[in-house]
């Protein structure tokens, strides 16, 4: 049987802000324990909470963003379990009147090929702390300096199709936060995660299949993985005459697999009611204008600039807008060089091989924009031949100095000097008369070899347009 | 409407309170009557009214950004039964 794949994405991001959510503590990552945690965030008794306006702009700015209606009259809701890293026995989360409502997101597919993710809502919620399961004489250590983070826990419809549509959403995500700066998207520190629900059905089915949820997939690559395991299972799990029952399931990234987790307790009994210590919340159309026009030109306006700006290919230009720095840097490369397409094309192929190898940001790049465009300038006055440029870029990325000085240095100056040129092929000529007599008589085939004849005395030096034409006339 | 000893027991594990077993029939009745005012209350019709959030009549007030809590964390510890190394340390939990 052929088997479809449904995936609905629930994301987290937790907001880029200086304090909390609901309190004046710092957020600021990698301090000591607990030391970010004051009472409000431990929930002691007679604090309140109180509303951080940081927060509430930043998830009116994602919702612009995706082109969401603006929940303007939301609130906040309890969500009540126990858990040590939840010092209250609630989360203050948003159930009924989310800030953001449905919107939509664009991805794209490695072939170029796009497609429309529904986002169902997106709303406000206090991170938990974290639980330190090593051993503390046999007890869990808790560390609250993470309770009462910003998040914004964007959920998806249920539009995905594969693992790999999944990451291209993520990625979408990711792109968007950190254009628009409400999230640092540092995913290795926690600043994105994500949730998977997965189901699957026989194809041209419309019902949906019974999901499981996996939890914990923090990476662009575990998403992937985790979500073809998890299919891999049901399917299995189905035509073996079983059925998929509705659960939490745990990525083990060391054992790449799915495992059931117990469940905590009665499922989804989580017993929402609205938060008492918190009014709710009203916005105006003069904040969310406020809002929008802070704005910057987001990845798919970019996209289109760079399509009709710079003539560039649809998939080329999705690249180099996915994130600000690569934008920027490709931007500073073409605006010396005055070509684009070129400056495209050294981005994306010769500076990203340089930059994956090393696993280096662009931001962080050995080349700076300013001598990468004065590299294609000197292909394009033909100092230089594009095969020489190679050759140059790797020294500028060895020591990082201007293409020019390298130039100079290994004497690479690519000769266009026809006197110089006309030398070395009547020299060419007069070593190899029989080649010479052949040509004459007909074989064409041999002007190739007169080329590399004049390109070998050269040292790879001469300029090949020029070598063409003086041999085509002195032979 | 009326609760059962099974949901009053849930209940109560789910808020993790601990009730005496003579003590449920007296839950049963008590949180039982509280439902049957709420059935009382659904009779009445609320089309056309906006449901409440909250019953003041106001709106949140924002704060802004700025860090204004210090590290107490001594502090508040001092009140803790257990730490080691900056955390509180509780019964260990598993998932």
């Amino acid at each position: 049987m052929e088997w479809e794949t449904v995936i609905g994405l629930e994301v987290h991001v937790q907001l880029s802000t200086n304090t909390k959510i609901f309190s004046g503590a710092s957020t600021r990552f990698g301090a000591a324990p607990n030391t970010q945690a004051c009472g409000i965030d431990l929930g002691m008794p007679g604090t309140l909470p109180v509303f951080n306006e940081n927060a509430l702009r930043k998830a009116v700015s994602f919702g612009l963003a995706i082109d969401a209606n603006i929940g303007q009259h939301s609130a906040f809701d309890r969500k009540n379990y126990f858990y040590p890293d939840l010092p209250k026995g609630y989360q203050i989360t948003q159930m009924d009147h989310p800030i953001v409502g449905k919107g939509q997101v664009e991805i794209m597919m490695d072939d170029g090929t796009t497609k429309l993710v529904g986002v169902t809502r997106a709303h406000l919620e206090e991170d938990a702390g974290k639980s330190l399961h090593e051993d503390f004489h046999g007890m869990t250590g808790i560390d609250l300096n993470r309770a009462g983070t910003p998040l914004l826990e964007i959920v998806s419809e249920p539009d995905i199709r594969s693992a790999k549509e999944a990451v291209a959403y993520l990625k979408k995500i990711h792109s968007i936060v950190t254009y628009i700066g409400v999230s640092d998207g540092n995913m290795a520190e926690g600043s994105m995660r994500c949730d998977a629900n997965v189901s699957i059905r026989p194809k041209g089915q419309k019902e949906f299949g019974m999901r499981c949820e996996i939890k914990n997939v923090n990476s662009f690559r575990f998403v992937e993985r985790a979500i073809n395991h998890e299919v891999e299972r049901q399917i299995a799990l189905i035509e073996d005459g079983g059925t998929v029952v509705q659960e939490t399931r745990l990525y083990d990234a060391e054992l790449d697999e799915t495992r059931s987790m117990r469940s905590k307790e009665v499922a989804n009994d989580y017993r929402y009611f609205p938060e008492p210590d918190l009014l709710p919340v009203e916005i105006d159309d003069s904040y969310i204008e406020a809002v929008r026009s802070e704005l910057p030109e987001l990845p798919d306006a970019k996209k289109a600039r760079f399509q009709s700006e710079y003539g560039l290919s649809e998939y080329d230009a999705a690249v180099l807008a996915s994130t600000q720095d690569m934008a920027y840097f490709f931007e500073a490369v073409a605006s010396k060089s005055q070509e684009p397409k070129l400056s495209a094309n050294w981005v994306m192929v010769e500076l990203a091989a340089v930059l994956n190898k090393s696993n280096t940001p662009i931001s962080e790049s050995p080349v700076s924009a300013e001598n990468l465009g004065q590299l294609i300038v000197r292909i394009t006055d033909n100092t230089i031949s594009s095969k020489m440029a190679k050759a140059v870029f790797e020294g500028m990325v060895e020591d990082g100095s201007d293409p020019d000085t390298i130039i100079e240095k290994k004497g690479l100056k690519q000769v266009s000097d026809t006197s110089a040129i006309e030398a070395m092929i009547d020299e060419v000529i007069a070593n190899n008369p029989g080649q010479v007599e052949q040509y004459r008589g007909g074989k064409d085939k041999l002007f190739g070899f007169f080329v590399g004849q004049v390109m070998k005395a050269s040292k790879g030096q001469a300029n090949p347009g020029v070598v063409n034409d003086l041999l085509k006339k002195k032979l | 409407m009326s609760l059962d000893r099974s949901e009053v027991e849930n209940i109560a594990m789910l808020a993790r309170l601990k009730i005496d077993e003579q003590d449920v029939p007296r839950y049963v009745d008590a949180l039982s009557s509280i439902l049957d005012l709420v059935d009382e209350m659904q009779a009445i019709d609320t089309s056309g009214v906006t449901p409440l959030a909250n019953p003041l009549d106001s709106v949140q007030r924002l704060r802004a950004d700025n860090v204004t809590e210090d590290n107490q964390r001594e502090h508040f510890q001092s009140i803790a039964p257990a730490t080691d190394a900056g955390l509180y340390l509780v019964p260990k939990v598993i998932e």
